[in-house]
């Protein structure tokens, strides 16, 4: 990976969901402040992968994972970590919007009570600064205290990218965040997206491989719980190596 | 016959079965308030009972009922909505959930006059609490436990599993997420679960005939140890003893008035907030 700083690192993952071998001896480096993006037809585990980053999944019963997986140096997996301490550096966007059933000011400041902090003043500066990085300050700043369920879908996705922002985390990880938004509201998180990897290391999982195409830097294809190929993104859609991949991103199946 | 035909029947039925069950309510209704109206006075809500249950108010009956429904209430909510969470959150899933939770439901099935003989045997006679508000209340309270534990239960199911995951990404506790996110949304809910054990602790009169309600008192409770008149109680009392069975009919229609009333009260009150709280999670 032409030597850049690695910020997460996948070393022989396996996951099971009780006897289903989910993912198989995964080996994945994420660079830093670049996009990441996880291809594949669904069900080939590239959901699961990125839920592993966030330590999301020991919360699904019966299930088992073996192998190591660092934030920097730190071994995220290790008994003596405590899992709200990886998803504090590690935010997570989900495939649906997700707002909580608060007003938009509760929405990202929820995140910082729950860290412990009470600084009033340190909160209402931080959620006016993740509202504006998340590009939507301008369309909610003078409805604050308005339930975050009656901003539109494209909206609440943007929201729930403040909410992930306002606690400083330092990777943050997309699962299909476009999967439900229309075209325009997905162009806006896209952009969002490249603004972003200034500041933050970025793992998206998408179905759609323009968009993959359009916003990362480093591509891998999973399928069937196999990563079948890992590069970077150029090469991955120009030149791929495996034939399955380029059997995948010329949409000859999945 | 056509499949329009058929369509038009079918829901011929249904609109019949629904102007059916809101003639009967309204029956009901109609009937209680044209008898009871007429008794309603000034005195027949503040006074007490005087000339042997024939005449005067049943101000103490209307204040015992009052209380015992607090009491249970304050006994059963939070008991209840704690038991739900423990069951729905953290408790491991599997067959002895299931059973614990197949118990609740049968508990909700247990005829009322077992929950009086339960309280006579234990809050009576066993903690010797004396036939008092406290004993009635606690024997109500369990008799609610079940319905306030399913409402609370189906509440907490109904918020999405999606919210939960947001919150734990953000480094929330679980405790934290149940607490700030979960409860505050499924307030609703636990709110029409509390109506419904309110008008079901209000009506009841079996839990109470052992273990709190007196057929006459002189003046009001003085404290949770008091044997105390209930409205429900009372109706019993006057369509079964005494000895001018037109006089006391009167006063029981006018008793099932109030109850009623109270009832239709706490139930529009609570809809009320169930209503605002809705439209402000549900945008």
């Amino acid at each position: 990976m032409d030597n850049l700083p690695i910020k997460m690192r996948a070393h022989g993952v396996d996951f099971f969901y009780g006897q289903h071998h989910a993912l198989k001896n995964i080996n994945l480096d994420i660079a830093k402040n670049h996009v990441t993006a996880i291809i594949g037809p669904s069900g080939c585990g590239k959901s699961t992968f990125i839920r592993l980053l966030n330590r999301m999944n020991e919360m699904v019963p019966n299930t088992t994972l073996t192998g190591k997986i660092y934030l920097d140096c730190l071994d995220i997996l290790s008994p003596c970590i405590d899992p709200a301490e990886v998803r504090r550096r590690v935010g997570m966007v989900f495939q649906k919007p997700n707002p909580f059933p608060k007003n938009i000011f509760e929405n990202i400041s929820y995140g910082l009570e729950v860290n412990g902090i009470k600084n009033k003043q340190l909160i209402e500066d931080r959620v006016v600064e993740s509202l504006k990085k998340s590009a939507i300050w301008d369309e909610v700043k003078d409805r604050l205290h308005d339930s975050a369920l009656r901003l539109s879908g494209g909206q609440q996705q943007r929201l729930c990218i403040a909410r992930c922002l306002a606690i400083q985390p330092e990777v943050l990880l997309f699962d299909e965040p476009c999967a439900s938004l229309d075209p325009i509201s997905t162009r806006k998180i896209e952009e969002l997206i490249l603004e972003l990897k200034k500041d933050y290391t970025i793992a998206i999982v998408t179905h759609n491989m323009q968009q993959a195409a359009r916003i990362s830097d480093y591509t891998g294809f999973f399928l069937l719980g196999d990563l079948i190929e890992f590069d970077k993104t150029e090469k991955i859609f120009k030149a791929p190596h495996d034939s399955r991949t380029e059997d995948y991103i010329t949409g000859r199946f999945g | 016959m056509n499949q329009n035909t058929i369509q038009k029947i079918g829901f011929g039925f249904l609109s019949f079965s629904v102007i059916a069950t809101i003639s009967f309510l309204f029956i009901i209704i109609f009937f209680i308030a044209a008898r009871g109206i007429r008794v309603i006075s000034w005195e027949f809500l503040t006074a007490g009972p005087r000339d042997g249950m024939t005449a005067g108010g049943v101000a103490p009956a209307i204040v015992g009922t009052f209380y015992l429904t607090l009491g249970a209430i304050i006994f059963a909510l939070p008991l209840g909505i704690a038991c739900a969470i423990y069951l729905c959150e953290y408790s491991p899933k599997g067959a002895v959930v299931n059973i614990i939770r197949l118990s609740i439901n049968n508990l909700a099935g247990v005829p009322s006059v077992v929950f009086g003989l339960f309280g006579l045997a234990v809050f009576v006679k066993f903690f010797n609490f004396g036939a008092s508000i406290l004993s009635g209340s606690l024997s109500l309270g369990i008799l609610v436990l079940p319905l306030i534990i399913s409402a609370t239960q189906e509440a907490l199911l109904a918020i999405p599993h999606s919210i939960r995951e947001a919150s734990m990404a953000l480094g929330a506790t679980k405790w934290q997420t149940i607490k700030k996110i979960v409860l505050p949304a499924a307030v609703p809910g636990i709110l029409t679960g509390t109506i419904l054990s309110i008008g079901r602790v209000a009506g009841e009169t079996a839990p109470i005939l052992f273990t709190a309600a007196a057929f006459y008192l002189k003046g009001y409770p003085k404290s949770v140890f008091s044997e105390v008149m209930a409205l429900p109680y009372h109706i019993y009392a006057l369509m079964t003893e005494g000895v001018y069975p037109e006089k006391q009919t009167a006063i029981a229609y006018g008793c099932s008035f109030i109850l009623l009333v109270l009832v239709l009260l706490v139930s529009g009150l609570a809809i009320f907030i169930r209503q605002r709280q809705r439209s402000y999670y549900h945008g």
